[in-house]
């Protein structure tokens, strides 16, 4: 067993687990926080996307142990029932959803997506890597790549972020 | 996933010293190795969490070129401003891979260290020499389409599949290792893995226990970066056929040229006699021609990847084309 302390959505939490424990399997079975979705757990749909130290990650490809210290925020940090956060907002405003598996993760990795922009991070699809980033339709769909919605959703989504950006800035 | 020892370390050599045990490996981003041992297909008996050591800083050196930390993560590296200026090509090949979330997390010295996607490779139940050696290769007259066209073995026709190594190659950046005496070694990029010969479970140079700790890239190559990436989807996905070129030009001819490949062998592949053909010529498609025949002349299709051989042609055509203000 491995001692780790977490910063979870503000609040410190001690965790005693297996080092094999992901950081995804600790939020939703260890800790009792289930918003977090597990789909593939392989990084590949993205529905586990949390944030750590502010950046956001697949939380199936780490171990929870390698995490002791760190500030993570889960989708429960953003916003709850009655006081949403933008993004969360605009989701339902849009739709941005079927079955709503993936949304937890399409929402943290948005809000973190954001703050790249700001940070005026280039991406694949950047005409210019020495510009500054717009976050035209195209791009959206580029940096929430790692965002998979079997409903697809996926032009709610992108209507979705795009207002929750326009309103924030 | 099998059990194994957690160790933690908070400088390089105790790092080092903590994985000189036989089964031992660092683990930095951990998005493919984590991936690979919930396969069982990496079984560590113990991880040394390294992400503590320090080496996430990017450092000018003394040749005016960068030296950058291994444990910058990729997003970090194509971010910065010095590289997004003066290496494009690396930012490029970085912002053409995986996702943002992976790119938060993976490290240049993980990312050089990242393994085949083959799905056999991947598959415990079929033969695969890099996974086994000696239980054979079922990508050998199996499914093949993203499999590798130059330099393969009669052991194994795996691809290393990313896509900042290749930008590295073209850069001819190197390869800064501690051994687990303390020496450091350096090794070019274009030599640090390997060909899959008799031996495919060998990726690349690394010995047991040594740590990448940086990679180094010359001073700024002067002409037009380019990365280009074909692949099944937009995004998210690995390339069929890559090709990162740095093309200078001078009074219509090309002064100097530097072009490395992905998606086609078992190593990010570098052909001199390729930028030596190029170099000091007038840009003509019987030139790049000429330059794609070198590319290809040992080209070999294994059925279903053998789309290949003429992608990688007119996807070097139309990267030259590009870099030396061609219309196409």
């Amino acid at each position: 067993m491995t001692d780790t302390t977490l910063r979870i959505n503000g609040e410190e939490r001690e965790l005693s687990a297996d080092p094999r424990t992901t950081l995804l399997d600790a939020l939703r079975n260890h800790l009792g926080l289930t918003g977090s979705k597990k789909g593939c757990d392989h990084g590949q749909c993205g529905a586990c996307t949390v944030m750590v130290n502010g950046r956001r990650i697949n939380s199936c490809l780490t171990l929870a142990c390698m995490h002791d210290g760190d500030e993570i925020t889960t989708v429960e940090g953003l916003g709850q029932p009655g006081n949403l956060s933008p993004l969360q907002a605009a989701f339902v405003k849009h739709d941005g959803f079927q079955c709503g598996y993936c949304t937890p993760g399409q929402i943290c990795s948005a809000t973190a997506m954001l703050q790249e922009v700001k940070d005026n991070w280039p991406s694949n699809v950047s005409d210019s890597l020495t510009g500054e980033a717009k976050l035209t339709p195209e791009e959206i769909s580029e940096r929430m790549s790692g965002n998979l919605c079997r409903c697809a959703a996926y032009p709610n989504i992108v209507d979705a972020i795009r207002e929750a950006a326009e309103a924030s800035s | 996933m099998r059990p194994f020892d957690y160790h933690r370390s908070e400088d390089g050599r105790d790092a080092v010293k903590a994985a000189s045990e036989k089964g031992a490996l660092f683990i930095a981003g951990g998005t493919n190795l984590l991936d690979l041992m919930k396969l069982d297909l990496m079984t560590p008996s113990r991880l040394v969490d390294i992400n503590r050591i320090g080496l996430k800083d990017i450092t000018p050196t003394d040749e005016g070129g960068l030296s950058i930390g291994a444990l910058v993560t990729n997003s970090d590296c194509a971010a910065d401003p010095r590289i997004r200026e003066d290496y494009e090509v690396l930012s490029r090949a970085i912002l053409a891979g995986a996702s943002g979330q992976l790119r938060n997390k993976a490290t240049t010295g993980g990312n050089l260290c990242q393994r085949t996607r083959c799905y056999y490779f991947y598959d415990p139940d079929m033969a695969c020499n890099k996974r086994k050696p000696g239980s054979g290769c079922s990508a050998i007259g199996g499914a093949n389409r993203i499999h590798a066209i130059l330099g393969a073995s009669d052991e194994c026709i795996a691809t290393y599949p990313g896509d900042m190594a290749v930008a590295m190659a073209a850069l001819d950046a190197k390869v800064v290792i501690e051994g687990q005496g303390g020496d450091t070694r350096t090794v070019p990029v274009r030599d640090f893995h390997r060909l899959p010969g008799d031996q495919p479970d060998k990726d690349n140079i690394l010995e047991p226990g040594e740590l990448i700790t940086h990679v180094t890239l010359p001073a700024p190559a002067k002409g037009r970066h380019i990365y280009r990436k074909v692949r099944d989807r937009a995004s998210y996905a690995f390339a069929l056929v890559s090709i990162a070129a740095v093309v200078e030009m001078d009074a219509g001819k090309i002064a100097s040229a530097s072009l490395a490949f992905g998606g086609l062998a078992h190593k990010p592949w570098h052909d001199s006699a390729i930028d030596d053909l190029l170099t000091g010529e007038a840009p003509s498609e019987a030139l790049f021609d000429k330059a794609a025949d070198i590319l290809l002349a040992d080209a070999k299709g294994q059925g279903s990847n053998d789309f290949k051989i003429p992608l990688a042609r007119r996807t070097l055509k139309a990267v030259l084309r590009e870099a030396t203000g061609e219309r196409s």
